[in-house]
Formats: C-alpha cells, sequence, structure tokens
C-alpha cells in the first residue's frame, strides 16, 4: 500500500480502504444467501465406483430362498443390487419401478439391512418381490463394505464384479429408463 | 383429579409403547450399544468412535448418534478393535469407502494442504508488516 504521511508522521491508510469492510461484510453476506438457497448435497456417495465388488456372503433373509453371495456377480452379466429395508418407507415407493425393471428381465438382488424375516415377508406381499435373491444385512456390516450411507440404495454391477453406479434414494418413475441406460452401459 | 389421572395413565401407556416403537429400527449389530469387556481396547474403540461421522445425522459422531447405521458403525469399530485392528486401520477403511468426509479427523492431502498452510502464511505476513511499522515508529 502506498501510503501518504500525515503531518504528524503516522502512515494513512488510501482513501478507498474505508469501504473494505463493508465490501468484505457484503461479500460474506452474498455467500451466505447464495449458499442458503442452494442448500449442500448431504448424500455421502460411495467412493467404490470403478472398484470391484467387495467379497460377502450373506444367509438367506427368508426360508426356502437363496441368500447372496458375491459370487454371483461373476455370471458376465450386469446385476442390480438393491439395498432395502421393511422399515423403509421409500423403499416401498420404489417398489413399481423395481417391478418394472425385474419385467424388463434385469437380474436384481436384494440385501436386506437390519430387519425381521415377518417384517420383511408382510413388505414383500405388499409390495410385490422383484428379488432374484435377498441377503439379511441384519448388522449392516455388508451395507458399510459397499459404501452405502441409507436406504434405499441401487448398485449397478457389471459381469465382471465391479460397481458402475450407485443410485441414492429410491429410483423414481422417470429414472426407470437411465437405469437401464447404465446396465447397458455396464454390459459393454 | 379424574382427569390429571388420565393424563398419567397416558404418558404411562406411551412410556411403556415407545421402546416397542424404536426397536424396529435400532441396530441388531452385537456391540451397537455394548461395551468391549477390556476397557483398554472400549476406550480406544472409543477414541475412534468420537472422530467418525454419522453417516445419517451428518453433524453427531457415531459415539453420539442413535441412528441405525451408527449403531452398526459402533458395532463394526469394537469388533475390529476387538480382534487386534489397529484404529487408524478401520478409519482408513472406511474413509476408503466414504472419502475423507467420513472422517472429523483432518488429513494434510494435496486438495486440503492450503487449509494449513493459509494461516501460517498469514501469519508470517503479519509479523512482517509489523516489523515494518515497529523499525518506522522507532526510527521516527
Amino acid at each position: 500500500m502506498s501510503s501518504q504521511t500525515s503531518p504528524g508522521g503516522k502512515p494513512r491508510a488510501p482513501r478507498w480502504a474505508i469501504w473494505l469492510p463493508l465490501a468484505l461484510f457484503s461479500g460474506f453476506v452474498v455467500l451466505v444467501s447464495v449458499q442458503l438457497r442452494n442448500p449442500a448435497d448431504t448424500n455421502v456417495a460411495s467412493t467404490l465406483i470403478g472398484k470391484p465388488m467387495p467379497a460377502f456372503s450373506l444367509p438367506p433373509a427368508l426360508p426356502g430362498r437363496p441368500g447372496l453371495d458375491s459370487k454371483a456377480f461373476a455370471d458376465g452379466k450386469p446385476h442390480l443390487v438393491n439395498i432395502f429395508a421393511s422399515w423403509c418407507i421409500p423403499c416401498g415407493v420404489e417398489a413399481p419401478q423395481l417391478a418394472a425393471l425385474a419385467k424388463a428381465g434385469v437380474p436384481i438382488e436384494g440385501i436386506s439391512v437390519r430387519d425381521r424375516t415377518e417384517d420383511l415377508q408382510a413388505f414383500l406381499k405388499r409390495n410385490g418381490d422383484p428379488y432374484r435373491r435377498i441377503g439379511a444385512d441384519d448388522d449392516g456390516k455388508v451395507q458399510l463394505a459397499l459404501g452405502s450411507s441409507g436406504v434405499p440404495e441401487t448398485y449397478v454391477i457389471d459381469g465382471r464384479g465391479v460397481i458402475r453406479y450407485q443410485h441414492i434414494g429410491e429410483i423414481r418413475a422417470d429414472q426407470v429408463p437411465m437405469i437401464l441406460e447404465k446396465l447397458v452401459e455396464a454390459a459393454r | 383429579m379424574r382427569r390429571l389421572l388420565a393424563i398419567l395413565l397416558t404418558a404411562f401407556a406411551l412410556c411403556a409403547v415407545a421402546p416397542v416403537m424404536a426397536q424396529e429400527e435400532q441396530s441388531t449389530a452385537p456391540y451397537a450399544y455394548r461395551q468391549l469387556d477390556d476397557p483398554a481396547k472400549e476406550q480406544a474403540a472409543q477414541a475412534l468412535m468420537v472422530s467418525l461421522r454419522c453417516l445419517q445425522c451428518q453433524s453427531q459422531s457415531i459415539a453420539d448418534s442413535d441412528a441405525p447405521i451408527a449403531g452398526s458403525m459402533r458395532s463394526l469399530v469394537r469388533e475390529r478393535i476387538a480382534a487386534g485392528e489397529d484404529p487408524e486401520a478401520i478409519r482408513a477403511w472406511l474413509v476408503e469407502r466414504y472419502g475423507d468426509y467420513v472422517s472429523y479427523a483432518p488429513r494434510v492431502t494435496t486438495l486440503t494442504w492450503p487449509l494449513f498452510a493459509v494461516p501460517l502464511a498469514l501469519l508470517a505476513l503479519a509479523g512482517l508488516l509489523l516489523r515494518g511499522r515497529f523499525r518506522k515508529g522507532g526510527q521516527a
């Protein structure tokens, strides 16, 4: 700063410097109001995209049905892995979309998190059952191993068992074509 | 009097019902709400748990949060520490899956180093400016 010297010998700040605090304050106000209008995305995405599915083996969630082993993904075809629970409301909301995907021939594997058999049976009776296999992740360990931070979440796994896409939250009706597109990409 | 009694009875009834409702989403992981038997290991687990973020209630640590996923994470931490794993290895395992956001302990990386460097640079700048001032003052 080129400071003029007053008769007293003290250096004086240039004229415009008096506006500096106000400018800083206005900048701060603008920043706060912009951030308030566009709240940050609070979803925590898995950092495993593009990496192989962690190995796991889950017991069957329902008697008489197969459980879920990560070896099932190495069959050369893309899969959907849906992480859900009977106590999760949005999981019921996405049920028609999962049914549509299953009808289109997509293999959907389920991981039911922190659930109970009776509750799960009631949930599937109410909402339909699009799953080929359902593994019971009672203590949530596999959910953590997959880098999933909530239910529902849906992973697209390619034929070599690599995680290609993570969908956080329920699949809405207008997102079904996007999921199908991701599956086509994964099949390439 | 009768009304008071009714209110009290309702309150008691609610107290009895509330835990049953809460159970639905509570974590069934073995060490979600149980401490480790070895106090030293529990202390190590506790130290790690207060520095890990709950993914559901994101301003809480997993030690503070009652969210089901926090219960799962506590159990994971305690079981791994009981098995003799290093706390920092457990943190690294979680960071590998959820990114740095899951940890409250800041790391110096190629992205975060300015956060540590800028305060030092500002301090140095302030020191230089002050030195200039004092010199001038002494000469005048």
